[in-house]
């Protein structure tokens, strides 16, 4: 190494750093930094030029006291300035701290696109470098703008050194996959596909990575790859361990690059060609062989190597999922790992042999692994490692190990740490009502994972043991036993009264003929718990007190004394209250007959999905669960016809792709649908849910198509709906609108006179929206000047939930008014709708120009017809500071032209504004006086209409 | 592709970052925080590797450094924890037995030299002679200025 590698000299830097280190509390640190910020300020404030080594210096003193974590806002432009230096140190400096530092502040952005431009055309293979270094750490649009064309010519040039073609490659990966819109696809790309035979292993690694991303946007145009990626990794596993020199890495040759092809490949099915298919089974053979040689080493590095291509190559087999051989080969090796003492591994195997379960061709094999992945879920001390052999065990579950499985989760929940018990308990649910061949199975598992683990049983799940319950009429009497004896339990969770509230309420006479069980012990056992109980959990009981006076008249006094108690009756809950009062007068005055109608015991429930593997894919992403979707899956009916006394228990099941409900499915439809919420009857109106619609991706539910006629009358905006507008005419990002009940996030982009907007609507209360549906309409004439196309957005937003909606937008030509954007739902069955200014105004449309003084001049007298200038003379609403003002200016989408008014105190801009029938140049001039608090804002451009209206826009901004 | 990799001590201070992804200074912040706090709760026999929000962790000690890496859900954890020790060797090549004091004093040199092997979050180069190669040439380019002199310059 060369004497001055360390520090470079700099030893003022040193001695900073050392003062740091040398400071004994926060306060001392901080009283250090601001000194030295203090001094750098005054350095590069000074009258005197600073040379190049103290400017170096100084920027690398910030970059330190920036990564300290403190906040540093000035030195860019000296960072900016070493980039033009010519002494290599000082321009990697200046580079090192742009790359840290800098967020796309377009000023500066630009002047570093400068220096970046002179180094990429120097020639220099070292400049070159950094700056392609740079680029890429940068990334950003702007400067995707300004590379992205040259950047392909330099990775495919015949005389680009190897260094650079190199930097050269991921630095085109980073812009693509910032935005693929601005690499120009072309020649290059089918010569790029050739770097993958390159001499140089180091292109090659590097290009993989590009050629990937390629693949994976475009794969019929790489198809190419694959034959020369198969060649290239069979060179590779067959060469000796010290073929390869340097890209040999202990002892295992060129690991990242075999890891990188290997996940090429990964973007195609297998190859049909039958000599390539061979080439590749063979590689793939061989990797598997190499796994049972005794070690070369022992370092660790060695085995992690070797292994991590053994990895990749499993996962490639997996994809491929056609070669039951070697899913098998795969399956038995990851089953070695299973007790390798390397935690790492057995992690790595659990993780890999989840996938291979799911194989029809390795299920089987996976299996046998049963008893080590009990093991694993007992023993092992790592929590990470417990929770991957938990997925195996749900993954590798079928009818044959079902109880096996479910009882050893069962028994692990006991133990198991806090933040995995929720997910646990929604696995052990699902396996037991999937693989349940007698419910009293079923029962008996639900209610233990509500006894062991109470608290993490959500609604969903034990709206489905209700659910079941209700539908088998086989299981119904069991489960009314077994609940009345779990609620004997001195303490039992709040999840077990409402289940056996519920059970009790249903079915509670099909254990009343047992005198320990006789209705008045029931209705006593459920009673005393009731004063512990949560409002809703009580109001439940309520229900189901009134369906005893049905199931069992002997209770009705003791029931009306309840009800009639004052703590019902003038209970400061309003629900409670109301239940108490409508169920006293409602057995008071109805007759049996009527009674006996109104509680009947409920129908049995449509068949749907269960909201359980919808949670659980929820909370895993989706696919989490597929292992578990067998595709017998019928749709289940549009919507939720419970309208029946109890609450239904079903209203937050979001549909997906169901779990297969033992019997259920062959259980006949329910015989006749109850009468609609609407139908009047007294308790139907207080308990009905209103319930919805059907899974949004199959098409409109009758509930939608009832909803969209009304988006014709969007209803007027909101009062606030103009200073909403307002906020966004400078800026793209924000929070467009927020109330109790919903927050409307914004984010856009505009380019020429097309436009992406993205929409999040959070639901910010714990009840599920309903019919949820936002809809953009174009009042009057906007319709033929502006193209808003909508992607629709599910029907359902859970609470605390957040979803999505992306707009395409598109300018046709000029226009005055806004599109709005109406939100209508329903909350707690009360319809909500909103109307709102959606925040595309003309100058979202804006593409700055610049121009020189004199050319600037020369169109503003062009402009020179009364109608063409718009003038507004207005009061300051915001303190006149410059810095804002401009980026205001800049957010409305002008250049700012410097130098161009003889007061420097005014601004002046220039802009086009882009639509797809005509463009329309726009010349602005705001003069600010400060003694009067006053602006004057002058628009000219060459129509009237959007002179006037870009300057009322404008005006309000100041 | 890896998302950004950290580099910490025992005491939980921040020695290096590097982000391949754009983030707010303030979610950077939130990031580090969180997990430096998440990876040193750990203990030593624990498996290398953790599930973080929608990104996978790779982290290991050395001496009282801890490397952490966020890499996406199909990157290979394995050659991750190898992209780390060849990332150490190069440091240790590069500085000579290195130690996390040459770290925090040649925070600068440390960027480089990830730069030369890692970029836009892909291995760029994994031949060690070749990316100390890239550093030394850069080092040769230095301005002769101190070696003319020879004189520290404050």
């Amino acid at each position: 190494m060369p004497a001055v590698s360390k520090g470079d000299g700099m030893r003022g830097l040193a001695v900073f750093i050392s003062d740091i280190r040398n400071c004994k509390s926060k306060e001392a640190e901080i009283k250090r930094i601001n000194k030295e910020l203090a001094n750098i300020r005054s350095k590069f404030k000074g009258d005197k030029a600073l040379d190049g080594y103290s400017k170096k210096k100084y920027v690398c003193k910030l970059l330190f006291i920036f990564l300290l974590g403190h906040d540093i806002d000035f030195g860019h432009m000296e960072a900016v300035n070493l980039l033009s230096s010519n002494k290599y140190t000082e321009k990697q400096i200046g580079y090192l701290f742009i790359s840290v530092l800098v967020n796309s502040t377009s000023e500066l952005i630009r002047l570093i696109n400068n220096g970046v431009k002179n180094d990429l055309t120097s020639r220099n293979p070292t400049f070159m470098c950094l700056a392609l270094h740079c680029i890429a750490n940068v990334g950003s649009r702007e400067m995707g703008e300004a590379f992205a064309a040259d950047i392909p010519r330099i990775l495919v040039a015949g005389d680009s050194m190897d260094s650079v073609k190199q930097s050269a490659a991921l630095c085109l990966l980073r812009l693509y996959k910032a935005s693929p819109d601005l690499v120009p696809m072309g020649e290059w790309t089918a010569r790029v596909v050739h770097l993958l035979n390159d001499q140089h292993m180091g292109v090659v690694t590097a290009a993989v990575s590009l050629i990937t991303c390629l693949c994976k946007k475009n794969p019929e145009d790489f198809k190419t790859c694959v034959s020369l990626a198969v060649s290239r990794l069979s060179r590779i596993v067959s060469s000796a361990s010290t073929d390869l020199q340097d890209y040999t890495y202990y002892f295992v040759p060129a690991p990242w690059l075999s890891v990188k092809l290997l996940r090429l490949l990964q973007c195609y099915a297998p190859p049909e060609d039958a000599a390539v298919k061979g080439r590749l089974v063979e590689c793939l053979e061989t990797v598997l062989n190499k796994a049972q040689e005794p070690p070369k080493s022992k370092k660790v590095q060695h085995s992690n190597a070797k292994n991590a291509v053994l990895f990749e190559t499993i996962s490639l087999i997996i994809h491929y999922d056609s070669e039951p051989n070697l899913l098998v080969r795969a399956c038995n090796q990851l089953g070695q790992f299973l007790q390798h003492r390397e935690t790492n591994l057995r992690y790595l195997a659990l993780e890999s042999m989840c996938t291979l379960a799911s194989s029809e061709f390795s299920h089987e094999a996976v299996k046998t692994h049963i008893d080590t992945v009990i093991n694993a879920l007992k023993t092992e001390r790592d929590v990470s490692v417990r929770q991957r052999a938990a997925d195996l065990l749900y993954a590798m579950c079928d009818r044959s190990n079902a109880k096996q499985i479910v009882s050893e989760m069962l028994r692990y929940l006991e133990t198991a740490d806090y933040a995995i018990r929720e997910e646990i308990v929604l696995k052990v649910a699902i396996l037991a009502e999937k693989y349940a061949v007698d419910y009293s199975w079923y029962v008996d598992t639900i209610l233990n994972l509500i006894r062991i683990a109470g608290d993490y049983v959500s609604e969903e799940v034990w709206y489905r043991v209700l659910q079941i319950v209700t539908n088998r009429d086989d299981v119904q009497g069991y489960a009314a036993k077994t609940v009345f004896e779990a609620l004997q339990a001195p303490a039992c969770h709040e999840n077990m009264v409402k289940v056996g509230g519920y059970i009790l309420g249903e079915f509670g006479n099909l254990i009343a003929g047992d005198p320990r069980s006789s209705p008045p012990v029931q209705f006593s056992l459920l009673h005393s718990k009731f004063h512990l109980c949560s409002v809703a959990t009580r109001a439940l009981l309520l229900s189901t007190y009134i369906k005893f006076i049905n199931l069992f008249p002997e209770t009705k006094a003791t029931i009306q004394a309840v009800l009639r108690a004052g703590s019902q009756l003038r209970n400061a809950d309003v629900e409670l209250q109301q239940r108490a009062v409508e169920y006293l007068t409602l057995s008071s005055i109805a007759s049996t007959d009527v009674l006996a109608t109104v509680l009947e015991e409920m129908p049995p429930f449509p068949e749907r999905e269960s909201s359980i593997l919808a949670k659980l894919k929820r909370k895993k992403g989706p696919g989490a669960a597929s292992t578990l979707d067998d595709g017998r899956r019928e749709p289940g009916p549009g919507g939720d016809v419970n309208g029946g006394v109890e609450p239904a228990p079903s209203t937050g099941s979001t549909p997906s792709p169901s779990a297969d409900l033992l019997g259920l499915r062959a259980a006949p439809p329910p015989a006749a649908p109850p009468a609609p919420p609407s139908a009047g009857s007294l308790l139907v109106d207080v308990f009905s849910d209103s319930p919805t619609g059907g899974p949004p991706s199959l098409g409109p539910s009758p509930e939608e198509a009832f909803l969209s006629p009304a988006a014709e009358d969007p209803g007027i905006p909101i009062p606030e709906a103009d200073e909403l507008l307002h906020k966004f005419v400078c800026k793209n990002s924000g929070v467009l609108f927020e109330n109790a009940l919903l927050q409307i996030g914004v984010k856009s982009e505009f380019r020429q006179n097309l436009g992406r907007m993205y929409l999040f609507y959070g639901n910010k209360t714990s009840v599920q929206f309903q019919n949820f549906c936002p809809t953009v309409t174009h009042p009057g004439d906007l319709q033929s000047q502006l193209v808003v196309q909508t992607k629709r957005v599910p029907g359902q937003v859970d609470g605390g939930a957040q979803v999505q909606q992306v707009l395409n937008i598109e300018c046709l030509r000029d226009f005055l008014t806004p599109p709005l954007l109406t939100v209508r739902f329903r909350y707690g069955g009360a319809p909500q709708a909103l109307t709102l200014k959606l925040p595309v105004t003309i100058n979202k449309f804006f593409q700055p120009t610049e121009m020189a003084a004199q050319a600037f001049f020369q169109r503003w007298k062009q402009l020179s017809l009364p109608q063409q200038e718009a003038q507004k003379i207005f009061q300051a609403n915001h303190p006149m500071d410059s810095e804002v003002t401009k980026a205001k200016l800049l957010g409305f989408g002008s250049a700012l032209l410097d130098n161009v008014d003889p007061n420097p105190e005014n601004y002046v801009g220039a802009g086009i504004v882009q639509t797809k029938a005509l463009q329309v140049g726009c010349l602005l001039r705001l003069e600010p006086n400060a003694q009067a608090q006053m602006y004057r804002l002058t628009l000219r451009t060459s129509k009237e209409s959007v002179s006037r209206h870009l300057c009322e826009l404008l005006a309000e901004q100041f | 592709m890896m998302q950004f990799m950290l580099l910490f001590s025992r005491q939980g201070k921040l020695r290096l970052q590097k982000w391949y992804v754009p983030l707010s200074d303030k979610e950077k912040k939130k990031i580090t925080r969180e997990l430096v706090q998440t990876v040193l709760a750990r203990k030593p026999k624990m498996c290398s590797f953790l599930e973080w929000r929608d990104l996978k962790i790779v982290y290991k000690r050395y001496a009282s450094l801890y490397f952490c890496c966020a890499i996406e859900d199909q990157d290979n954890e394995l050659i991750t924890l190898e992209i780390i020790h060849r990332y150490v060797e190069l440091l240790d090549k590069y500085f000579g037995s290195v130690c996390e004091l040459d770290i925090i004093f040649n925070f600068e040199k440390a960027y480089f030299i990830l730069d030369e092997f890692l970029l836009g979050g892909e291995v760029q180069e994994t031949s060690k002679k070749n990316v100390l190669k890239a550093i030394e040439q850069a080092d040769l380019l230095q301005e002769p200025r101190h070696e003319y002199f020879n004189v520290p310059v404050y």
